[in-house]
């Protein structure tokens, strides 16, 4: 993530643009294989996502997710650890958010129970990421491998605790009860005067998320430990030069990421669905890389990023509602190419930028 | 000292096998060959000697096509060639025996000497053939080994007759080997040795990368000199020895001029006992060091890098851990054998250290002036704010370093990087010096430094001595060890050799940094 010679607005402004134009771009072409309209289909995707309350409602509630385990990811980032793991720990953080629901939903209220359910999430989260980074830091296994098989660990875990032993007793799917007014968060669309989300299940939860980015951006650029956890990741041997234990440091920031990914269950368990139910994380976990990579692994850019693909997964739905041609799958695609533009091609437009730069700059200074 | 050089036609008017005219390369701001010279008589063995970083690989590299020379000629056998690839190079005739082995692990010799000249699609021919070739180079080289052999079952000596066998079989008349012994026990070495010599009689063209003295006088018909990119010298090796080598090396172009008194050293302030210190591949390059510190005097070890100063330097500041060794500093005695390394106790104890390397180790390129500014000392409670940074107050405090200390562009927020080499080490200057440290180590203090600095640094060093700390200074510019110790002591392979006064001879000097014992004794 080198910001080489180019001005800032041009790196964290022009070519995430450029980028996003060229995914846009070329999913046109996608559309147009498919004998549809272009911008009949871009019109639907905003319209659906951006244009009404309902649709807003939806984007924001996706970006909820995706703000949570962007985040989890760009914290990883910055200690030079990539943390693909963000599926599995949200998952497991269901647990912790479940575990304080169903104890406290029937005594206190809603705002009792959600400091509980949001330590348990994190701790949770923190706890399946542990052994990751515990590994990585004492033995060198690698996290890349180490998270992704602690997904598949993870979901089978869960399948198991949900079929055998949390589940409610004679009900036929594997999920908890529902959890009555106590252990559920309240919707914006209730709480905010005048806003109309509609059924959108925005909830709380995007105000803890917009807590949590400037949580994550005191953590990493104001604190000590966050000072240590950029060394390490920027040149580890000055970090140990400069007495900064590698295997804390791995250890904190591979939890740390784990907690703020274990989070994301609140929005999805206490938020919105109000049980525990099986498979809710869905693939946000994933994405959450994407977010990272395109916000730059900066706060700022992770709610910016988070909205995008927000919007690509609600307009993506009203999509293939208006348009039955552009099934499901076109959307995933669509998204795919968003991905490959905005992370795997980074680089692809930087170098022609440069150059345009460079070559700009030095007339003016030989005018100058 | 010179048994071992065998009697050949040497200057004799034929056309050379290797001829380098004015050759030029730049890395961004480094130059690393200035208009290299160099002419390689057909069926010789030729030395080029130099230390880590003076160009020699740059040059090999050149030769060998992975880099493009920014200007200057080549020429094979007389005529002028252009090299843009090592295809071209191996097409010439010249076979390039790596440092670090390219062979593949789980493929047998056989394999791996074909692997890139496979004929066709199909193996099977191509191997029947390379069997028969190999069987045949064997002979005439007197390079045994097992062609069904998988390479990760040989020794490392075998695995490197393997990379020769990979150049001849591709048709190499000139061989470069690029510090071929570094890996290699001395009976692997000395049967290397034989080897070249039989390549040699066979009329082949040994170009020998090292920075071993031994090895040159051992070996080689000529040798030419490297310094900081240029070629300095070049001599028959019969006609020359290792300490006129070891000063051409080390170089004295720049008489170094610092005013300052005479020490008066006081106390002890650091001391090392027996220090032992194994890397990881098992290698000791620290052997049974002792050496004392004085408050208020300037210690400076001299040598030729890779004798065990790096790691000298990492373990008296607890980065590295020894096998046995004891250190006494600021009152107490610590088992270097059984404590855990920690820098930043280290630090506690008043002990200061500008690492060798700014950019692997003293800085982090890509952090602000100011984060660098407190690199190690992040933790001290006037940085922090509870659980924050006082990002004002750090800020403060590295411009008052940045004024104090000329650093320019006098700009706290400005990325480390794009400081200047000078400007980046007087910031590892400033805040290992600013900590007003009991002892300081430093090591390498201007390597890559412009003049200016140069002379700023070592009088921020003399005034820090006459203030009473010890310092302990490592650097391989004999001159600057010269100049600012005020003892001498020289390391040579792990052990310190000698103790000198800094106006001791230099010639001794330069023996002593060869490794020949008894050297002015």
């Amino acid at each position: 993530m080198s910001t080489g010679q180019l001005p800032r607005w041009v790196d964290l402004g022009l070519i995430p643009l450029i980028n996003l134009v060229a995914a846009f771009f070329v999913s046109g072409l996608v559309v147009i294989l498919i004998g549809e309209s272009p911008v009949e289909a871009v019109q639907v995707l905003i319209w659906g996502s951006l244009g009404f309350g309902e649709g807003i409602g939806f984007t924001l509630f996706y970006a909820t997710n995706f703000i949570f385990t962007g985040l989890a990811v760009a914290v990883a980032f910055h200690a030079g650890l990539f943390n693909i793991g963000g599926e599995g720990q949200a998952y497991i953080g269901g647990l912790g958010v479940a575990a304080a629901c169903l104890l406290l939903d029937h005594i206190v209220p809603w705002w009792v129970t959600m400091p509980f359910a949001v330590a348990g999430a994190a701790l949770m989260g923190a706890a399946w990421a542990f052994i990751p980074g515990y590994l990585q830091a004492t033995r060198g296994s690698h996290v890349v491998i180490t998270t992704i098989m602690f997904n598949f660990i993870a979901a089978s875990l869960m399948v198991y605790l949900l079929v055998n032993v949390i589940g409610e007793a004679g009900s036929m799917q594997p999920e908890t009860r529902t959890f009555v007014e106590g252990g559920r968060l309240p919707f914006l669309t209730d709480i905010i005067p005048g806003v109309d989300f509609g059924t959108a299940p925005v909830n709380f939860s995007l105000i803890l998320a917009l807590l949590a980015c400037i949580g994550v951006w005191l953590l990493i650029w104001r604190t000590r430990l966050g000072y240590e956890i950029r060394s390490y990741g920027a040149n580890p041997d000055a970090a140990v030069y400069a007495g900064i234990n590698p295997v804390r440091t791995i250890v904190i920031t591979m939890m740390i990421s784990g907690g703020l990914a274990g989070m994301m269950a609140i929005n999805e368990v206490m938020g919105s669905q109000h049980r525990l139910l099986i498979e809710f994380v869905t693939g946000y976990g994933f994405v959450g890389i994407a977010v990272a990579l395109m916000g730059r692994a900066h706060p700022v850019g992770i709610v910016l990023a988070a909205i995008l693909f927000g919007m690509l997964y609600q307009g993506g739905a009203e999509l293939s509602f208006e348009i039955p041609a552009i099934t499901r799958d076109m959307i995933v695609v669509i998204q795919g190419l968003v991905i490959l533009f905005a992370g795997a091609l980074e680089y692809m437009f930087r170098p022609t930028l440069v150059r345009l730069f460079a070559s700009r700059r030095a007339p003016a200074a030989a005018a100058g | 000292m010179n048994k071992a050089l065998h009697t050949n036609e040497l200057g004799t008017s034929a056309v050379p096998a290797i001829e380098l005219r004015k050759i030029n390369k730049r890395f961004g701001p480094v130059h690393a060959n200035k208009d290299i010279d160099l002419v390689v008589a057909k069926g010789s063995i030729h030395g080029i000697i130099g230390e880590n970083g003076a160009g020699k690989s740059t040059l090999m590299s050149i030769l060998y096509g992975f880099y493009e020379a920014d200007e200057g000629d080549i020429l094979v056998n007389g005529s002028p060639v252009r090299i843009s690839d090592s295809k071209t190079a191996i097409a010439l005739g010249i076979g390039m025996v790596h440092q670090h082995f390219m062979l593949v692990d789980n493929f047998s010799v056989l394999e791996n000497v074909i692997l890139g000249a496979e004929d066709s699609g199909f193996l099977a021919s191509g191997i029947s053939r390379a069997r028969t070739e190999l069987k045949r180079l064997e002979d005439e080289y007197e390079l045994r080994v097992d062609p069904d052999a998988l390479i990760q079952d040989l020794p490392v000596g075998l695995q490197q007759r393997v990379e020769i066998l990979k150049a001849l079989y591709r048709g190499a008349d000139v061989l470069i080997l690029d510090e071929p012994t570094g890996v290699l026990t001395p009976a692997e070495a000395d049967h290397l040795f034989k080897i070249l010599n039989v390549l040699k009689d066979q009329g082949k063209t040994v170009l020998l990368i090292t920075h071993k003295l031994r090895e040159i006088m051992a070996i080689t018909d000529k040798v030419s000199v490297m310094r900081r990119g240029e070629m300095v010298a070049t001599r028959q090796t019969a006609e020359t020895n290792m300490s006129e080598l070891a000063e051409l090396m080390v170089g004295r172009s720049v008489l170094l001029n610092v005013e300052k008194q005479p020490a008066k050293p006081r106390d002890t302030v650091l001391a090392v006992e027996g220090l032992t210190v194994t890397d990881t591949r098992g290698v000791e390059t620290v052997k049974n060091v002792s050496l004392e510190v004085k408050a208020g005097e300037i210690v400076g070890i001299a040598g030729v890098s890779g004798n065990g100063q790096t790691e000298l330097l990492e373990t008296i500041a607890g980065i590295r851990s020894a096998t046995s060794g004891t250190l006494h500093i600021a009152g107490e005695t610590i088992d270097l054998g059984t404590r855990t390394p920690n820098p930043a106790e280290m630090r506690q104890k008043s002990l200061g250290h500008v690492p060798e390397d700014r950019h692997r180790m003293g800085l982090v390129t890509r952090f602000a002036e100011y984060e660098n500014a407190i690199l190690g000392y992040h933790n001290d409670p006037q940085y922090s704010n509870g659980l924050f940074l006082d990002i004002a107050g750090i800020k403060a405090a590295a411009m008052a370093e940045i004024e104090k200390y000329d650093i320019r562009p006098p700009n706290p927020i400005l990325k480390t990087a794009n400081f200047s080499g000078g400007n980046q080490q007087k910031i590892v200057l400033a805040r290992e010096i600013e900590r007003d440290p009991t002892v300081l180590l430093v090591g390498q203090p201007t390597r890559g430094v412009d003049i200016g600095a140069i002379e700023f640094i070592h009088k921020r060093l003399i005034e820090m001595r006459d203030a009473g700390k010890g310092i302990l200074l490592v650097s391989v510019e004999l001159d600057e060890i010269r100049a600012l110790a005020d003892r001498v002591l020289v390391m040579f392979d792990g052990r310190i050799v000698g103790e000198r006064a800094p106006d001791a001879d230099e010639r001794e000097l330069g023996l002593l940094m060869a490794g020949v014992e008894g050297a002015g004794a």
